[in-house]
């Protein structure tokens, strides 16, 4: 880990003038849980870290007329444990439950788990997030892929997305506000994520000088949502295949839809052509099913990866019946 | 002559119990002190820079910036330009400095520059016409085909291929010491040496003559049923979760002081006095407790002497070299992978009249072996070549029972495959072929019987892909083992002193396993004496020497060379004690903390009193194994053990959950009955983590291996873990034999037994380990196409 200066505003504001005008020159420190792992393995190195933590407005949650307000800071672990996600937002409740460790869930901050980069081995071991050889050849579609995107992957980006907590809140319509030098701004969290085309560029929207504050999540009444997650080990291990859907119904048949899934392309992937194999459908395991195949119709797997294709699918099947309450 | 036989069973209050591990209060409270705990005045941190390339030429190397940082004390290059790195991650230049950050920004500092080499990483199997090693050899080539190829093959080849390095008299001495036919050092020092230009002119495959015993093609073409299919599993690393690594310093310039994690505690000085060039006699080692070795800590490494070397620049202070987590997965050691198409042929009710393979695999740039196959199993024709890939992954070391989980995985799914090909239980068809199983075939059968029991085998065996029901297939598998586990050399002082307390001093280690505990209820049963009376110390140079925990060696070596000891020490008490009873030596006996006569034990002394009577000075004695001298023999050689696995599978996912394992297992007569059973349990987690998940991956482009870490290399977790149930065989005809070790045995079948559950589970074999969803899918969409 290389020397760097550690700062601790108070207030959001002194927090975004710390901050760089580009990547590289500071980070924002919660959790942490993430970040020190990167730089002690020399896979970032910044000059500056801002300490978030002491800023009090990015705490706390509330519930109101808009929605579930959640401060940025809010760990995993007392976001699982709110009565009102376990109330209002099961599938959320199943996702946080289910990522990483209770030491690591007590210690990750939300806005952290939103921002984290992704767990490619090419980029943890320091081979770039778009790697390539000195030859010029790409690394992980000559390489080892078995992990790696199967939707979204024609251009350099081969890596997926790493949160397993994003899918259900974008099936949710969780909203993000941010704070930089010119204000606030709020985003959808599903335009929250961008493929970069450059090792220079994030995954994501976020400015290199702009704060996550809060993430607002609409009411949601009425609707049936699950999240389900492939892992191999039972706990504590990085996914395979992530889905999130969201449904309301009009009596026994799907009025609207939201299928997400993760870890399967460099941004969480929001499947429109499950959503409408749905829509006007009862769900059972023949519609589930058709909804699944339309939702990886478009799959590009890589050398190593084409059984990914088959558990993302089963997956959203999965998400899919669970929301329904048929499984 | 005094009676050194173990204790009959209805005499021992300790042996053979089960009794907690003495260590476990330190332990669980974190107070052991691991060798990475130790701190020393002024220690220093050591840090080495290591190749980013897995093949290079070293060009040219600059420290100086790294040498004029504060707080740097010393730099040390370890391989000079001109140098060729044949592993990624290996050593190039350490340095040691006042604090860690402060080293890692100067190895940051060192500029090397590197003329990269091809590599290649893979164990794919051997391109078709691809094997012939031709070349000059090695020094390593001349040991890999001695241990492959009988000697007047490695004698022919050296003087059809010449040598590519300047034969030595030392190493023509070598050869003499380690029993090399002189044919082959007549030919070694014979051979013509040719210089081998860079890149290599010998092949990556070396290919090993073929062995053949009986007439394979007549029982192939004879057989009712000829089985085929192909096995293996990949490299894996040791993934000690203590690294690798020592706090080394020089208390004066002729005198070593090291603080190492080993596994080969009176060994290690040894090997640091020739490259130090230090008599071993000034080199003190030490260790207290060890997170893991698994047969990876016998040796000082390369690290350990770097210690010593910047200790010596930087004025004699100990600096501490502890590997960081990726440089334990990526060159502290590995087990060779091994691969095999395997033909097994057989009669219709089940006897194996034929096996053929063709094997490859890699232990890294030295190539490696062939594993014995067909394991246990001793089939009458028989037909088998292996390959040796020698590639850039790095080296391999002695991996818990070497060669066996790979020799077991490749024979019993072979085996099994020809059972489900005949419709028959497997079980059924293990027990029908015992016969050809060698000296353990007994205990095999009474094992087998019992696993079956608990397992509760026939109620959950079903033919086949039989056994799903929705997305869910269960099956239930199972595999046999063997292993040696003769104790080792061993060697301890053993004192009573007048006021009745009690030493033992050995120069052995305890990896986890009971050895502490063990040698305690040894000495403790033999003196009648609780065992907290009695003060064990260990995992020092300062006391005799006993040999390194491998092979599942140690605890018949330590229980004997303390049994002999405390005999001779309780027969010396008795001799000086026997006046004051009015009694012979020979009529007392040692109850309870009391010396008394046998016939009448009202006559007794307290054992302080009775140690009282030595006088002034206190009684040593010295304790040997092996000691002809002192029969009877007290350890032995040779086990057997079955285990059973019952798995879940889910069909759509290929997701593999082991719901229950059975390890049925004998090893002589049991010291510990709770450490025992604690080895069984630690080998079936470690055989779940390595049939389930672990696997060294490397990229072939870089070179680099992509999982150093602890979240892509993956362990189970306790979530992953089931029911284990351990039983072990003791009593009659068990316990006779005398002490045999128990480390390696009970890992070398999960694999072989889980991947059979899968098999029986899903109705088509998983070829390779780690049994992964992709694989796991990648067979049964092959079932479907079928």
């Amino acid at each position: 880990m290389k020397a760097f200066e550690y700062a601790t505003p108070e207030t959001k504001e002194q927090a975004v003038s710390l901050l760089g005008a580009s990547w590289g020159q500071a980070e924002i420190l919660a959790g942490g849980t993430d970040l020190l792992a990167l730089m002690k393995d020399d896979v970032v190195a910044p000059k500056r870290l801002v300490n978030i933590k002491e800023i009090k407005d990015l705490k706390g949650v509330t519930s109101s007329a808009e929605g579930f307000r959640i401060g940025a800071l809010t760990t995993l672990g007392d976001l699982a444990d709110n009565a009102n996600v376990l109330k209002e937002y099961p599938a959320l409740a199943d996702a946080l439950n289910e990522a990483a460790s209770p030491q690591i869930r007590n210690l990750a901050t939300l806005a952290g788990n939103l921002c984290q980069r992704p767990r490619c081995w090419y980029f943890r071991n320091g081979l770039g997030l778009l790697p390539k050889s000195e030859g010029g050849k790409d690394l992980v579609a000559e390489g080892e892929n078995r992990y790696h995107a199967i939707l979204g992957n024609d251009g350099p980006a081969k890596f997926v997305s790493p949160s397993t907590i994003v899918p259900a809140l974008i099936a949710y319509g969780a909203k993000l506000r941010l704070v930089g030098p010119r204000g606030k701004r709020e985003v959808p969290l599903e335009k929250f994520y961008a493929i970069p085309a450059t090792e220079t560029e994030r995954e994501h929207d976020l400015r290199p000088n702009e704060i996550v504050t809060e993430v607002i999540i609409p009411p949601a009444h009425g609707v049936m949502a699950a999240h389900y997650e492939i892992r191999q080990k039972a706990t504590f291990d990085w996914p395979l295949a992530v889905a999130a859907v969201a449904l309301t119904m009009n009596g026994s048949r799907v009025e609207s839809a939201r299928v997400v899934m993760g870890y399967v392309a460099p941004v969480p992937w929001i499947s429109p052509e499950a959503e409408q194999a749905l829509v006007g459908q009862p769900i059972n395991a023949e519609t589930a099913q058709k909804a699944a195949d339309a939702a990886l119709g478009n799959a590009k797997p890589l050398s190593q990866n084409a059984y990914k294709v088959q558990l993302a699918r089963v997956a959203v099947k999965r998400a899919i019946l669970k929301a329904g309450g048929a499984a | 002559m005094p009676d050194y036989s173990w204790p009959a069973a209805e005499q021992r209050s300790l042996i053979g119990k089960r009794i907690s591990r003495v260590d476990a209060p330190l332990k669980v409270s974190g107070r052991a002190k691991y060798t990475y705990d130790v701190t020393r005045p002024g220690m220093l941190f050591g840090k080495i820079l290591r190749s980013p390339h897995a093949k290079a030429r070293i060009v040219s190397i600059d420290i100086s910036a790294a040498e004029k940082m504060p707080g740097v004390k010393a730099v040390h290059i370890i391989q000079q330009p001109g140098s060729t790195i044949q592993w990624a991650g290996d050593e190039v230049v350490a340095v040691a400095a006042v604090d860690e950050p402060t080293a890692e920004d100067a190895v940051r500092a060192i500029k090397v520059e590197y003329q990269p080499l091809p590599h290649m990483v893979s164990d794919a199997e051997p391109p078709a016409g691809a094997g012939e090693a031709a070349g000059p050899l090695g020094e390593d080539d001349i040991w890999d085909a001695l241990d492959q190829m009988p000697p007047a093959e490695v004698a022919k080849q050296l003087g059809q291929y010449g040598v590519s390095f300047k034969v030595t008299e030392d190493l023509l001495e070598d050869m003499k010491k380690y029993d090399v036919p002189s044919e082959v050092i007549e030919a070694a020092r014979k051979a013509t040496y040719h210089e081998v230009k860079e890149g290599g002119a010998r092949s990556s495959y070396q290919k090993a003559v073929e062995q053949t015993q009986g007439d394979p093609d007549k029982a192939f073409a004879e057989a009712d049923v000829v089985s085929e299919g192909v096995y293996g599993l990949p490299v894996i690393t040791h993934c000690c979760l203590e690294s690798h690594g020592s706090t080394v310093e020089w208390p004066d310039k002729d005198h070593l002081f090291v603080h190492i994690s080993t596994q080969n505690v009176s060994g290690i000085a040894g090997q640091m006095a020739e490259p130090l060039k230090t008599p071993a006699a000034n080199i003190h080692i030490h260790q207290d407790h060890i997170g893991g070795g698994f047969g990876s800590k016998f040796a000082a490494d390369r690290w350990d002497i770097t210690a010593a070397r910047l200790s010596q620049k930087a004025g004699g202070k100990a600096v501490r070299m502890m590997l960081e987590r990726d440089a334990e997965l990526e060159v502290a050691g590995a087990r060779p992978s091994a691969y095999a198409r395997v033909k097994v042929a057989a009669k219709k009710d089940g006897t194996i009249t034929g096996w053929q393979s063709q094997s490859w695999g890699t232990g890294g740039p030295g190539g490696g072996g062939m594993p014995p196959i067909p394991y246990i199993f001793t089939i009458p024709n028989l037909r088998k070549q292996h390959t040796a890939i020698r590639n850039n992954i790095g080296p391999a070391r002695a991996w818990r029972a070497p060669n066996h989980p790979q020799a077991a995985l490749i024979t019993m799914a072979a085996l099994e495959d020809t059972a489900a090909k005949l419709n028959m239980d497997p079980l059924e068809f293990f027990l029908k072929n015992l016969d050809i199983t060698g000296p353990r075939r007994d205990v095999y059968r009474e094992e087998f019987g019992v696993a079956a029991d608990l397992m509760g085998w026939k109620e959950k065996w079903h033919p086949r892909g039989q056994n799903i029901s929705g997305n869910i297939g269960r099956g239930v598998g199972l595999s046999l083992h063997t292993w040696g586990g003769r104790g080792h050399e061993s060697h301890c002082d053993f004192t009573l002193h007048p006021d009745g307390s009690v030493d033992i001093k050995m120069g052995s280690q305890d990896l986890g396993t009971g050895t502490r505990t063990c040698i305690l209820i040894v000495a403790a049963e033999t003196l009648g004496v609780p065992l907290e009376a009695i003060k064990l110390q260990i995992g020092d140079t300062m006391y005799p020497s006993s040999g390194g925990s491998g092979g599942s060696t140690t605890i018949g070596g330590v229980s004997s060379s303390t049994r002999r000891a405390a005999v001779d020490a309780r027969d010396a008490l008795f001799a000086k004690v026997a006046p004051s009873l009015s009694a012979q030596a020979g009529d007392l006996e040692c109850v309870n903390g009391t010396v008394r006569v046998k016939s009448d034990p009202s006559r007794s002394l307290s054992w302080k009193q009775a140690c009282a009577k030595l006088g002034a000075m206190p009684l040593t004695i010295r304790g040997n194994n092996p000691d002809k001298s002192k029969p009877p023999d007290l350890t032995n050689s040779g086990v057997g053990g079955v285990q059973m696995a019952e798995v879940e599978v889910d069909t759509d996912t290929g997701i593999v959950k082991v719901k229950k394992m059975v390890a049925v297992q004998d090893c002589g007569l049991i010291i510990d009955l709770k450490t025992a059973e604690s080895q069984c349990y630690g080998a079936l987690i470690m055989g779940i983590s390595y049939s389930l998940y672990e696997e060294k991956i490397m990229d072939r482009t870089s070179g680099r291996m992509l999982n150093p870490d602890m979240q892509f290399y993956r362990l189970a977790g306790i979530s992953d873990i089931p029911q284990l149930v351990v039983h072990m065989m003791t009593g009659k005809g068990y316990d006779e034999r005398g002490v045999v070790g128990l480390g390696e045995p009970p890992v070398i079948s999960p694999g072989a037994a889980i991947s059979n559950a899968v098999a029986n589970a899903i109705g088509v074999r998983v070829p390779f380990l780690p049994l992964t969803p992709d694989r796991v899918l990648a067979a049964l969409s092959q079932k479907a196409g079928a």
